[in-house]
């Protein structure tokens, strides 16, 4: 494959990856529909897959494959196999997400925490960062902003979830490039830790959808301080 | 190999209880297993004074003076807590056995075999996987009772410290990038303290403050600690004791083991962050104890209180303040242990957590009122209780310092607290109440566990055995520079 497109174009089809990664992240903050951002959770899973194979074949780097061959089978079918098992399928049919801010001054907000991230990484421009890490690096840690903002926003306990997803796959996203050869042994690990908090948290989902009868966290008042 | 022991035991004790089919043999098991845990420990923490430092399976597993301590800490309260979970259950679920509580054994041995594999991974990377772990294994034990209170706190401490624990992936993953740069692939404590001068300190910042703000939420710290008061008051009294007594310290273990690494990076200052971090956390958490309406809740705000204290020594700076956290550390993990048996006692009598509705505790049940007087006493430093002992240390070394803004701002903040705490725990107490005696009987288990934390919480408080000196010392030469 590198001899067919060498290794320039691969970057570019990369960074292009990158881009609509970004995009999906944006997205998730904008979609009022949970099952839009369930799909787009899903699209962005299989494009942080398409990032690492692309810098694995770019790079030679066998290890970032399987980073990508992970990715793929957690997050694009695992995960998303287990959100619908465990979660109420009436959750799915939630067509206005109840979130604290409206989406105008989200999407404003969004563009900010994006921009916050390119300056941050600017200034990591000393210690040598090679070109593809000035793609992935700010789009990851938009992302992961991104993520942590609508978690804060959102009061429905599935969007909630698929938020943190989000923020997830940003560092992933960044972590590819900043650690192509982190230890196999601690990338396994942390493959097998996502689902499993995706199981527990859905878990949970499931049992106060049982118990209370909504999944709006938001109407959970129970604790607070008077 | 008594490294791995330690963490074997608690994952069979937990895949045996899941065979098991009463409650009452599954509480036996998990409390026979918890003894045998701290018998390892402790064999562990002796082995590591005598050599400084041991590790085994390949250098996977390390144990190092404040490795050693955060060990034994997490098995004494395991231990304890697994004596009082087995009267508590009995008496407060009496004839639920099967389905969502007979699993509370089980995630009971695996909650505390990833709290000890905390500070034995010597693998950063592995830690982070260990810590991340502590919360799910955890989440279902803070949602037991299944009360919609107790699904809210569970949902909210499962969703807050894992979006924590993915901003600190971030900065671990940032500081593994800092070891490639320094020429290194180890990615191991001892190597990131020994690589720390030649890591561009462009990347140890970013690493150290997305680490310190990630696994800050778990320890509680201000302004990340919203769902800490919920999650450690809604859990079953047993687990609200390890939550509050030892898994905040593991994570502040964490944090504690960067500020070695920071220390060595020339130029940089990282006491600044620990003290305002540590002032805030006690500030914050002494005036919420002021207006606090449930007890439990109470002991869990003394708890932000208590990790502001231990941040705020440790960014004092001088390796008398450091010994003086290791001190903190222990003396807060028995008494907050013994604060919340205490609240879980009440709770047995009374079935109700709000103060307000408590009065004439100690004439209706002086089995319940006893213990809860004494937590109080026992957390807010009166002496004998060993609290007093360390808190006297730390504002010695802020004298000795010279930051004396500082200290005189947690010697308010400590005097505030203990009238909050006080006022609290006498109006609930004492004064006429409604009802006539309570007619139950408080558990064994329950008054042992109870005992057996209070005997070294005085112990401690009076004369320290040099074992525990050296060990103390041994940890404060950890943390610092």
């Amino acid at each position: 494959m590198t001899a067919m497109l060498g290794t320039s174009s691969l970057l570019s089809i990369e960074a292009l990856t990158g881009g609509v990664f970004l995009l999906t992240a944006l997205g998730t903050v904008a979609a009022r529909q949970l099952l839009a951002c369930f799909r787009l959770f899903v699209l962005q899973s299989f494009l942080l897959s398409v990032s690492a194979a692309l810098l694995g074949v770019a790079l030679h780097s066998p290890h970032l494959l399987a980073v990508a061959a992970i990715t793929l089978a957690t997050k694009t079918m695992l995960i998303p196999w287990l959100l619908r098992r465990t979660v109420h399928d009436e959750v799915y049919r939630i067509r206005e997400i109840d979130q604290v801010l409206n989406i105008p001054s989200s999407l404003l907000l969004a563009l900010a925490l994006t921009g916050a991230a390119y300056v941050f990484t600017d200034s990591l421009g000393a210690v040598g960062v090679p070109a593809y890490s000035f793609v992935n690096l700010p789009i990851g840690i938009a992302t992961l902003l991104l993520g942590a903002f609508t978690l804060t926003v959102r009061r429905e306990a599935v969007a909630q979830l698929l938020a943190l997803l989000v923020a997830e796959n940003g560092v992933f996203f960044a972590g590819i490039t900043i650690v192509p050869d982190l230890p196999a042994i601690a990338e396994l690990a942390a493959a097998v830790d996502i689902p499993v908090y995706t199981l527990v948290i859905g878990l949970l989902t499931r049992r106060i959808h049982s118990e209370i009868g909504t999944t709006m966290v938001g109407r959970l008042v129970a604790l607070k301080e008077e | 190999m008594v490294l791995a022991a330690v963490l074997l035991v608690p994952v069979v004790a937990s895949l045996l209880t899941l065979a098991m089919g009463t409650q009452h043999r599954r509480g036996l098991l998990t409390v026979l297993a918890m003894a045998s845990v701290l018998a390892l420990s402790l064999a562990a923490a002796r082995s590591t004074l005598a050599k400084d430092q041991i590790s085994t399976a390949g250098g996977w597993l390390a144990c190092d003076g404040l490795g050693a301590l955060i060990l034994v800490l997490v098995a004494f309260v395991s231990f304890t807590a697994a004596l009082f979970s087995a009267g508590y259950l009995a008496q407060r679920h009496p004839h639920e056995e099967s389905g969502w509580h007979s699993a509370y054994y089980p995630l009971f041995n695996l909650f505390v075999a990833s709290m000890l594999a905390v500070p034995l991974m010597a693998n950063v990377a592995l830690l982070w996987v260990a810590l991340e772990l502590t919360t799910l294994l955890s989440a279902f034990l803070v949602g037991f009772e299944a009360t919609p209170e107790a699904l809210e706190a569970a949902w909210k401490y499962a969703l807050l410290t894992t979006l924590g624990a993915i901003i600190a992936l971030l900065g671990v993953l940032i500081l593994y990038w800092g070891t490639r740069v320094a020429g290194k692939e180890v990615f191991t404590w001892n190597e990131l303290i020994t690589d720390a001068p030649a890591m561009p300190p462009a990347l140890i910042w970013p690493a150290f403050l997305l680490i310190l703000i990630g696994f800050g939420t778990k320890v509680g710290l201000v302004p990340m600690h919203t769902w800490l008061p919920d999650a450690h008051s809604q859990a079953p009294a047993p687990i609200c004791a390890l939550l509050s007594g030892v898994e905040t310290s593991t994570a502040l273990y964490v944090i504690l083991r960067l500020y070695a690494v920071l220390s060595r990076v020339p130029g940089s200052e990282a006491e600044p962050w620990f003290l305002v971090f540590g002032v805030l956390s006690v500030g914050v958490a002494t005036i919420l104890l002021v207006q606090v309406r449930d007890y439990k809740r109470m002991f869990a705000f003394s708890t932000v209180e208590h990790m502001g204290i231990i941040l705020l020594a440790v960014g004092l700076g001088s390796a008398d303040a450091r010994f003086a956290a290791a001190y903190q550390i222990t003396a807060h993990a028995l008494a907050k242990s013994f604060c919340f048996f205490a609240s879980g006692i009440v709770v047995l009598v009374l079935g109700e957590q709000r103060i307000a509705a408590v009065h004439g505790l100690a004439r209706r049940a002086p089995i319940a009122a006893v213990p809860l007087i004494a937590g109080a006493l026992a957390i807010t430093g009166m002496p004998p209780s060993a609290i007093f002992a360390s808190e006297l240390l730390i504002l010695k070394a802020g004298l000795a310092r010279g930051e004396y803004l500082v200290t005189g701002f947690l010697a308010l903040f400590i005097v505030v607290g203990f009238a909050a705490i006080m006022r609290h725990a006498t109006r609930m107490s004492f004064g006429a109440g409604p009802l006539g005696r309570w007619p139950g009987v408080v558990p064994g288990t329950c008054l042992a566990a109870l005992a057996i934390t209070a005997a070294p919480l005085v112990i401690l408080g009076l004369s320290m055995p040099t074992a525990l000196v050296g060990l103390l010392q041994l940890a404060g030469t950890a943390m610092g520079r």
